[in-house]
């Protein structure tokens, strides 16, 4: 059974659902309670569930995420909500130096089932200190999961994945995306890490993004099909770490081109990694050099015309797959 | 050590020498000035309010309304070549320092013609050369700026100062503890004129300051770092002037660092995008009103006969016909170049390294 949700109210039906099945789930974050949640996410869980299960903290983001790590040392099950996840930076060293090593530097003795969730990526004119798309920061340490949904469904599937995980994740969500609807499963529908998702099926090129830029490619597709007669197959990588390889590499060998499109900037970015292993894995089968579509190598500026230029577009990503395809750009 | 906290009869400490060239009229007699001020900031603020709702303006909006007398009466105490920093509701210390307010409206409009060349937006206003070093939008992150800041005055040689704005909130972050630890440390040696003032508005987003610390007298909390401190009514502005005077003029002469807790209301909601407010009450907003700091000043002066309804009404046509015309500015400067994407990310010959 599915039922049409917004990404917003999918994601609080996962939590919901393991604040009711298990008790050591707990939720922080800066005015998650009484507040609603600046991005309502968990609107009505402190009326439900109370201040010592939904705990509205001080703007400490290292203390509280620090804290977190300690109880879930303990075998609690902590979901930390990051405002946005541009004030991750003062919990990095938490993050990194603790919650990715610990389990490692103890020689297995611990373990951090830690969930930090709160909204990614830009594109809504909050300039450079807010606009950050951090998915290969995060995932660049070992010890940590990093996914980042885009579908209502995958929200809550991969919510409900992540609170179970012995290990702390790193959950990047779709911000921009928060109100759209789609089909989301009833009950336990987990969906698992390190699986990626075929949105649109295709023979001529793939396209392969995460999080927001997957509505682009998906856009993208549309244009190349209606303008070129190209049909393009567009991969969600859902999970960064662990990554899906076979998808990946099955998808090229079947199409021989390539172009990974990325929200963050170009030099050592998922694309530059998604280039990597289809080099790797692939090279045979390539018929066109692997295409990376990239923000501006710039901070994020404020200007609204700025700001859209120094994103992907839908276009950029259908001239790069036309380049992969040697048919004129548009 | 300053006097005691008590107000000054005329309120209007050495202004004249004291003010930075500024383009707000400042000149004359010192409270009405103050008042023009103030109102040029309200009017102002309720200019970006209607900007943010006609979707003139982008991304966050957090505007002073409530606060005036804080920002107005700490700036009174400002002599050329001193430093401003504070954090993202940063308007009125630009418009008080003397940025243009046409240029401030182009900001927070993304036009070419902003302060910041439509760059940062109503979070990042700079004005170095007013002696603004900007407006910062991760909580806590500029106040070890300004100690490093107050730290090369002295190193340099000046008797300059610097004024670091901070918000309630941004006093549970690190970053605030570890700078005021500095800030004491290198007081003691004469090298940190600093002032610290808080703008205590009560709340930092929805979240009161009952609710962020077990200990919520802010002031006291600079004792653990060895820094002289007091609170002052952030609603009166003559006491914040009186405050502010005081606690540059013994920042300038010692080299120490001293903090100054000004209570106050943020009676706007937090963001332009926040309209909840589930966190207080219609009533408790009324009662501050009551004490608005504009309304107090307003009848103050009335009632001393400096002001009458006459020239009230002057002082606000004025004003409106200045914040009319920056928002007409705004509205009709263009957008920034596309080719300005590109520059300022370095400095020196190559200013950008990647392909366009
Ligand atoms: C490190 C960090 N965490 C969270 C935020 C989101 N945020 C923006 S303003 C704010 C409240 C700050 O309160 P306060 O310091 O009292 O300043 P005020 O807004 O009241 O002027 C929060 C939590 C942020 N910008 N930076
Ligand atoms: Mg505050």
């Amino acid at each position: 059974m599915a039922e049409t949700k917004t990404y917003r109210e999918a994601l609080r039906d996962a939590m919901v659902h393991e604040l009711d099945r298990d008790e050591s789930v707990v939720l922080m974050g800066e005015d998650i309670g009484v507040y609603g949640g600046t991005h309502l996410i968990t609107d009505g869980l402190y009326d439900e569930y109370g201040p010592k299960r939904i705990m509205d903290t001080p703007i400490s983001e290292g203390g509280f995420t620090g804290a977190a790590i300690g109880m879930a040392m303990l075998g609690m099950r902590p979901i930390v909500e990051m405002m946005t996840w541009n004030f991750s930076f003062l919990a990095s060293d938490q993050i990194i130096q603790n919650a990715a090593k610990v389990r490692y530097f103890s020689g297995g003795q611990v373990e951090v089932p830690l969930v930090i969730r709160g909204p990614n990526g830009g594109g809504v004119q909050l300039s450079a200190q807010h606009t950050h798309s951090l998915e290969n920061l995060y995932g660049h340490f070992p010890g940590l999961k990093v996914v980042s949904p885009v579908t209502p469904n995958d929200a809550k599937g991969m919510m409900l994945t992540a609170v179970r995980d012995p290990n702390p994740v790193i959950f990047l969500e779709a911000g921009a995306l928060y109100g759209t609807k789609g089909e989301v499963g009833e009950g336990d529908n987990a969906v698992p890490f390190g699986k990626a998702r075929i949105a649109r099926e295709g023979t001529d090129v793939t396209l392969i993004a995460y999080g927001r830029q997957v509505s682009l490619c998906m856009r993208a597709a549309d244009a190349l099909e209606e303008e070129d007669g190209v049909s393009a197959e567009v991969i969600d990588l859902r999970s960064i770490r662990p990554f899906d390889e076979d998808t990946l590499v099955k998808s090229v060998e079947k199409t021989h081109r390539a172009v990974a499109v990325q929200e963050q900037w170009k030099w050592f970015g998922v694309a530059s990694e998604v280039a990597a292993i289809i080099q790797e894995q692939a090279f045979d089968y390539l018929d066109a050099p692997v295409q990376r579509v990239s923000g501006a190598e710039v901070p994020a500026p404020y200007a609204r015309n700025l700001e859209l230029a120094a994103f992907p577009s839908e276009k950029m990503v259908a001239n790069a797959a036309r380049r992969t395809l040697y048919i004129e750009e548009k | 050590m300053p006097a005691e906290n008590g107000n000054s009869e005329n309120g209007d400490v050495g202004r004249e020498e004291t003010r930075g060239e500024g383009t707000v009229a400042t000149s004359g007699n010192g409270l009405v000035d103050v008042y023009r001020e103030m109102v040029m900031v309200r009017t102002f603020e309720e200019a970006c309010q209607k900007g943010f709702r006609s979707g003139k303006i982008g991304g966050y909006l957090h505007v002073y309304i409530g606060e005036e007398a804080v920002a107005s009466g700490f700036l009174s105490a400002f002599k050329e070549g001193d430093r401003v920093i504070t954090a993202y509701r940063d308007h009125p210390h630009a418009l008080i320092l003397g940025a243009e307010p046409k240029n401030v409206m182009a900001e927070l409009y993304g036009k070419g013609t902003g302060l910041v060349k439509g760059k940062g937006g109503s979070m990042h206003l700079f004005d170095v050369e007013n002696g603004l070093m900007g407006g910062y939008g991760i909580v806590g992150g500029h106040i070890p700026l300004g100690v490093g800041m107050a730290y090369a005055q002295r190193y340099q040689g000046s008797d300059h100062i610097t004024q670091l704005y901070l918000g309630d909130g941004s006093m549970s972050n690190g970053a605030f503890h570890e700078a005021a630890n500095l800030a004491g440390l290198w007081g003691k040696e004469g090298l940190c004129p600093c002032l610290f003032i808080v703008e205590n508005n009560q709340y930092g987003m929805g979240t009161s300051v009952e609710r962020t610390t077990a200990m919520t007298d802010l002031a006291a909390k600079f004792d653990a770092y060895g820094i002289e401190n007091e609170k002052v009514d952030g609603m009166d502005v003559e006491a914040v002037m009186e405050v502010a005077q005081r606690a540059a003029d013994h920042v300038r002469e010692t080299g120490k660092p001293y903090a100054v807790e000004a209570l106050t209301y943020r009676t706007a909601s937090h963001g332009a995008a926040d309209f909840m407010e589930k966190y207080r009450t219609k009533d408790e907003v009324d009662e501050w009103r009551q004490r608005d700091p504009i309304g107090l000043l307003e009848k103050k002066l009335l009632e001393n006969g400096e002001l009458d309804e006459e020239k009230l009404e002057e002082i606000k046509g004025e004003t409106k016909e200045l914040i009319d015309d920056a928002v007409k500015f705004a509205d009709e400067s263009d957008q920034p170049d596309i080719s300005e994407l590109y520059t300022d990310v370095y400095a020196g010959e190559d200013e950008y390294l990647g392909e366009k």
